[in-house]
């Protein structure tokens, strides 16, 4: 961006965009270029507010209720863990607590503070934040496994009148909790992170010349 | 182009760089969205949430926290969300959260109970419970008073929406009544017993009752209850008496009722209304008291065999009964007495009174007829009503030859006189009959002294040297010379016929 150099988003080109226009296209994909993702951060900022509004119901309401012929019993995510919890399949609880409580709520937590970090212009610990959303971006997909779990479960046992799995309504809004995220991470411009750094870069430049 | 300048000094010059318009990204709708749909799922939890009850349990045997539901007419109106002790350690209290709906249940007279496998008489119920676990089930309640706190019930109540009525039965024992023991009418179910209680004095109990449509209507104010538990079996003065009502009863225990047919139905008794419970069907459908006289009846013999409850009868027909017995011993006159009060009602039993004289009230006329029949020989007696038990009754018959007797009447109750009883007069007349015998023994004594007498004659004359023998041989000799005699006669006449008429010849000599 120094240079006024655009990068293709699609084919990785670089590109020096069109003189007096805004808007140029990649010659070689024909994806229209931009020098930082557009409203990055707002977006980013509006799906990681999306995402914590459905983070609250995901963990109040039952993912699952099960139906036996004993009457029924609907369970939280948290109430799973719970049950989970026993001298052997204390395993089994770590993971679901890890997967499906606290990734997405540091998920959750690591955006926001890369997108106020961003907002305030902060040059510090760089390199640790462009990591931070490394691992935010690989691991959120993870997440997904809960839901995974859940939809075969209610697709298997399905044995009326005997017993029987439905998914609850929390279900849904932790799979919105999930692809929220992912949004929120696809959205977010890591670029953004060194923009500042840059940007006191070429100061201290000009201010040295 | 800078001629337009010159040519329209008035038209101003566009803006090379637009307005910066704070447009907000639509991204935005996407929170908005999520926040628009928690807020309205935590509403509907908010409004699901109907009100929180606490129901008073003895135990929490089978309940479980946010396990048990509360169920009415198989509808889930409700879950157990806590339970934990009582204060006093003794019961258990439970939280329920109800639905919103149920909101019009929760009464002051709603009652509660834990629904599990019951077994009670030949009735099981909750069976289901089994394998779902344990409810707690709901009956409505008729109050428009709002209740939130409650106390369930030990046993479920009775289901009030059968068309039925519930009477009250005031019964001296329970016998092997219980929730849920059946009640008959002409041995078909009709009804059953909801429950029953102490009364307050702890002197008979309550039982509560339900007859159901259509059996209800044949319940009037004269109907007879009684415990149809197991076997009746009577014995008394008139003999052996089994009456039971069906197998069912005889194993369970059961309450029957009969109506006792009247001229004139009686309308159908109103609801609640309390009845006597009879110990058998005897005892129920004895007449009840009409015109009752006491009397005082003293026999100077052994009552044994004589009960309380025993018949007075006349003529064979029952117009009284015993009531007490109660034995008393004269020290001055070292005399042993057995004083019995009796009952006679003769209108009770049916009998029915003809010529009576006019004018006069029930007292007077009964004074006139006791009178009467005394000095007409009125006696009472003890009879034996059943030999094999032994059991007596009391008889009252007229005795035309009995000594002449007055009734005091200034005496409470009035003496009636009596005579003693059966095996008495059977003593007597053996008594006489031995006396009668006696005599005839001295007499019968004297005869054969005669006969003796008579046998020593006749031995006297037939003896070998008395003068009657001599002259009885002599008479035989002269017998049988004659025959001899005679004899020669006839040999003579057959060797000379013509003696006949020629006489004896001379050459015969």
């Amino acid at each position: 961006m120094g240079q006024g150099l655009q990068s293709c988003h699609g084919c990785g080109l670089l590109s020096r965009p069109p003189a007096g226009a805004h808007e140029g296209f990649c010659p070689r994909c024909d994806e229209k270029l931009e020098f930082r993702k557009p409203k990055s951060l707002e977006r980013t900022l509006a799906y990681l507010i999306a995402a914590a509004a459905c983070y609250i119901p995901a963990n109040l309401l039952p993912v699952l209720t099960t139906s036996t012929a004993g009457g029924s019993e609907s369970d939280t995510i948290l109430q799973g863990v719970v049950l989970l919890w026993s001298p052997t399949g204390w395993p089994l609880s770590l993971i679901v607590l890890f997967a499906s409580i606290m990734i997405p709520s540091a998920k959750i937590l690591a955006l926001l503070y890369l997108v106020i970090s961003v907002k305030r212009g902060s040059i510090k610990n760089n390199s640790q934040r462009v990591r931070l959303y490394r691992m935010v971006e690989i691991v959120g997909r993870w997440s997904m496994v809960d839901v995974f779990v859940d939809t075969f479960t209610v697709s298997l046992i399905q044995l009326q009148p005997l017993m029987s799995v439905s998914p609850g309504p929390g279900l849904l809004f932790f799979a919105a909790v999930v692809v929220l995220t992912m949004l929120a991470v696809e959205s977010f411009d890591p670029r953004l992170i060194w923009d500042s750094a840059n940007a006191d870069e070429i100061q201290n430049e000009v201010k040295n010349a | 182009m800078p001629d337009n300048e010159k040519l329209f000094p008035s038209v101003p010059e566009a803006k090379t760089v637009p307005k910066k318009r704070t447009r907000i990204s639509l991204v935005w709708v996407i929170p908005i969205v999520a926040a628009v749909a928690g807020v309205w799922i935590a509403v509907t939890k908010i409004m699901e949430q109907g009100p929180e009850i606490t129901i008073i349990f003895q135990s929490a045997d089978g309940i479980e926290a946010n396990k048990t539901k509360v169920n009415y007419n198989g509808l889930t109106v409700g879950t157990i969300t806590a339970i934990r002790l009582m204060e006093d350690h003794k019961r258990v209290i439970a939280t329920a959260q109800m639905n919103p709906k149920a909101k019009d249940f929760l009464v002051k007279d709603t009652q509660f109970w834990v629904v599990k496998p019951r077994m009670s008489g030949l009735n099981i119920s909750g069976l289901g419970t089994l394998l779902s676990g344990y409810y707690i089930g709901v009956q409505l309640g008729q109050s428009k008073e709002s209740e939130r706190s409650f106390t369930a019930l030990e046993t479920p109540p009775f289901n009030g929406d059968v068309p039925g009525r519930i009477f009250m039965l005031k019964s001296a024992e329970l016998g092997s009544l219980g929730a849920g023991t059946p009640i008959f009418f002409r041995q078909i179910q009709a009804g059953q017993v909801v429950s029953y209680e102490l009364d307050k004095e702890g002197k008979f109990l309550n039982v509560k009752i339900f007859v159901q449509a259509p059996y209800d209507q044949y319940v009037n104010p004269d109907t007879r209850f009684w415990h149809a538990s197991g076997v009746d079996l009577t014995l008394s003065a008139s003999g052996l008496h089994v009456q039971t009502e069906s197998l069912l009863s005889i194993l369970a225990g059961g309450i029957a009722f009969e109506t006792p047919a009247n001229d004139a139905p009686l309308p159908p008794a109103e609801a609640n209304t309390t009845f006597n419970l009879f110990n058998g069907h005897t005892e129920a459908f004895r007449p009840p008291v009409r015109d009752p006289h006491t009397y005082l009846l003293i026999f100077k013999q052994s009552v044994r065999g004589l009960e309380a409850g025993a018949p007075v009868v006349m003529d064979g027909i029952t117009i009284g009964e015993v009531t007490a017995i109660n034995p008393q011993f004269d020290a001055q006159k070292i005399e042993f007495s057995v004083p019995v009060t009796v009952i006679v009602d003769p209108v009770r039993f049916g009998v029915r009174f003809l010529n009576l004289p006019e004018g006069g009230n029930a007292g007077a006329n009964n004074k006139i007829i006791m009178d009467t029949l005394v000095t007409h020989g009125l006696r009472a007696q003890l009879k034996t009503g059943n030999l094999i038990s032994g059991s007596l009754y009391v008889a009252v018959d007229l005795f035309p030859g009995a000594t002449a007797e007055m009734l005091d009447w200034s005496q409470n109750p009035v003496q009636l006189p009596t005579r003693s009883g059966q095996f008495e007069a059977i003593q007597d007349t053996a008594l006489n009959l031995m006396k009668s015998l006696d005599t005839t023994l001295a007499s019968v004594r004297g005869t054969l002294t005669n006969a003796d007498k008579t046998l020593g004659n006749a031995s006297s004359l037939i003896a070998p040297d008395s003068m009657f023998n001599v002259e009885l041989d002599n008479l035989l000799k002269q017998g049988g010379s004659a025959a001899q005699a005679l004899r020669v006669l006839a040999d003579y006449l057959e060797r000379h016929p013509e003696a006949l008429i020629h006489g004896k010849t001379g050459e015969a000599k």
